[in-house]
């Protein structure tokens, strides 16, 4: 399956039974895929007049601090850019592209079986913390095509949504909203989306990290970077070079202890990102100075090869400036 | 014996000698030619901007030789607002696909014309999104086909096609509204004269103009090109009737 239609099917087997979304490449498989699959399992598949339109839909069917699931296949930008792979909304995703202090849980897979299953898990991490869960892949993984196998749901307990709007019958009303006109009440509010935010923080960080007992150049790269990244490791270390990698799984919770517990003994990182350096300003928080960190990166929809990723890594073993 | 030679036909000077990008059969391409021939016939190439948002009219900048603006998926009319409120001498039209005017885009397409706006829409109804490949789109015909309604649009999950023309033209502000089509001589020439009609609209300052043209996407509807011209004219137009909608006195 692509990964596109991956990522469809993980959802309706988690669960989602409504899908409201707006044709744009390099994603159309996913609401196409789920224009045909919904409808089968009793579901509900409604092509929207525009994503405004759809986020609102959404807001409609779940609420504000909305449990949803939203999956960015990132193409390159700015405005209307091109259709090419790209890692252009790492800012966007994990800093917040709206205002109020508020953060969404971004998963970042980087093979299609990865996918797979932290689609699966967003949605009850989005019903665990009423909160959007964001699967941000790049138009490579949306298009790419691999087997996957499709696991039993976690089984996590959830908790009720006595939040819901349902009519009223046999309680108090509900009511949603973010209009808080007086500030105090306002404060309290971002004060409670901000303890979520803390939990997830604590509970919800995933990294991967591959062949860094020795290393002593790190790679740090997500999403399709990460699995070039791994062929370029092999390589590299074939030929002698001690080279590793941190790849964040979760890119909001970021894993900033990862960096802080290997810094010390390094002599390098390397950030790889298809972007002019988004990433790269995390890991600098997390390294805090102990290491230098260097970047690579290529825009626009250009996806970096494994050898352009040796040739600079070579480079900074021979510390060639 | 000497023989005269007259020239009968040829390219619109502010059509481009280039290829362009559409697909064989498909109806933009006539499209592109005749507002050029229409600039060319007012003379206005100089004074005339364009605004080409995403579709596959997007492109229409690499085949008018005039100042073009490229908009995001829906924007056009407004940005076509912001630019001839500043240059009011310009004569700034909109070249929108179905999937932008009549989806993502009806609010700035419903406000530029509520308020009048001195602008020219030309808007390809082709039933579909063609450039994102095949979707179905708000003029989608009940029962059709597409990659996002792979059973046929059904009424009661998706909604009514909408006839933009006909709603447009309730507008006050709307002066010129028109449909027509492109799938045979007949109507490639009638087509002609409402595009030259609206910008008469515009030109002489009377208000909003639109001209909705159903326009034959032979790839996204999966058929040949003598086919989709076929099913503009048998299944189209039985929904979306040919017409003035709207026409001031003064053109
Ligand atoms: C904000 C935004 N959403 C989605 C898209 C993807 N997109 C590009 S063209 C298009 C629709 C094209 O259909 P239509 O307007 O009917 O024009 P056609 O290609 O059929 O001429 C879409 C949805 C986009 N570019 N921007
Ligand atoms: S996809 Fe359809 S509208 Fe687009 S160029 Fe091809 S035939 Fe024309």
């Amino acid at each position: 399956m692509t990964g596109n239609e991956a990522i469809a099917e993980a959802a309706i087997q988690a669960g989602c039974r409504h899908f409201f979304g707006y044709p744009i490449t390099p994603q159309s498989e996913l609401p196409e895929y789920m224009s045909k699959r919904l409808p089968e399992v009793g579901g509900v598949f409604l092509q929207a007049e525009s994503e405004v339109a759809a986020i609102n839909m959404l807001f409609g069917a779940a609420g504000a601090e909305l449990p949803c699931v939203i999956v960015n296949i990132m193409r390159g930008g700015p405005g209307l850019g091109g259709i090419q792979p790209s890692q252009s909304d790492y800012f966007q995703a994990t800093k917040g592209g709206g205002h109020g202090d508020y953060h969404l849980l971004v998963f970042a897979p980087h093979t299609i079986q990865e996918a797979v299953s932290l689609t699966m898990d967003a949605f009850d991490l989005a019903d665990k913390y009423r909160n959007p869960v964001m699967v941000l892949g790049d138009g490579n993984m949306g298009q790419m095509m691999e087997p996957v196998v499709f696991k039993k749901n976690s089984g996590l307990k959830l908790p009720e949504k006595r939040w819901a709007l349902t009519g009223a019958k046999g309680r108090p009303v509900n009511l949603i909203k973010s209009l808080y006109l007086d500030p105090q009440a306002l404060e309290k509010h971002n004060l409670e989306i901000n303890r979520k935010i803390q939990e997830m923080i604590a509970n919800e960080v995933r990294v991967e990290t591959y062949s860094v007992e020795d290393a002593e150049i790190v790679i740090v790269a997500y999403g399709t970077v990460a699995r070039i990244a791994k062929t370029a490791i092999r390589v590299l270390r074939e030929r002698g070079f001690k080279v590793g990698m941190i790849r964040p799984i979760t890119v909001f919770p970021f894993p900033y202890s990862t960096f802080e517990e290997i810094s010390g003994d390094l002599r390098k990182f390397l950030v790889v990102e298809m972007s002019l350096g988004q990433m790269v300003e995390d890991v600098k928080l997390g390294v805090c100075g102990k290491a230098p960190v260097e970047f690579y990166g290529r825009t626009g929809g250009v996806v970096p090869t494994y050898d352009e990723i040796v040739t600079e890594t070579e480079r900074l073993f021979k510390g060639v400036p | 014996m000497q023989v005269e030679q007259v020239k009968v036909f040829t390219r619109p000077k502010t059509l481009r000698p280039v290829v362009t990008h559409y697909c064989p059969g498909c109806g933009h391409g006539i499209v592109a030619r005749l507002i050029a021939e229409i600039i060319d016939e007012f003379g206005i190439a100089e004074k005339t901007v364009g605004v080409a948002p995403v579709g596959c009219s997007v492109l229409l900048y690499n085949y008018l030789d005039i100042d073009m603006f490229e908009a995001a998926h829906g924007r056009a009319p407004a940005v076509a607002t912001g630019c001839k409120r500043v240059h009011p001498e310009l004569a700034v039209f909109t070249y929108q696909g179905d999937g932008d005017f009549a989806s993502i885009g009806t609010a700035e397409a419903v406000h530029a014309a509520a308020r009048g706006e001195l602008i020219t829409t030309i808007f390809i109804n082709n039933a579909i999104y063609g450039m994102t490949g095949g979707q179905m789109a708000p003029t989608t015909l009940l029962g059709q086909k597409t990659s996002t309604s792979p059973q046929g649009r059904n009424s009661k999950v998706a909604g009514f096609p909408i006839r933009m023309a006909e709603l447009l033209a309730t507008l006050e502000g709307a002066k010129y509204i028109a449909r027509t089509a492109v799938h045979d001589p007949k109507n490639v020439i009638q087509t002609k004269k409402s595009i030259r009609r609206a910008f008469e609209t515009q030109l002489k300052g009377l208000g909003y103009s639109m001209v909705e043209i159903l326009s034959q996407c032979p790839i996204g509807w999966h058929m040949t090109p003598p086919e989709s011209t076929k099913w503009v004219q048998e299944k189209m137009m039985q929904y979306y009737p040919l017409g003035e909608f709207k026409i001031s006195k003064e053109v």
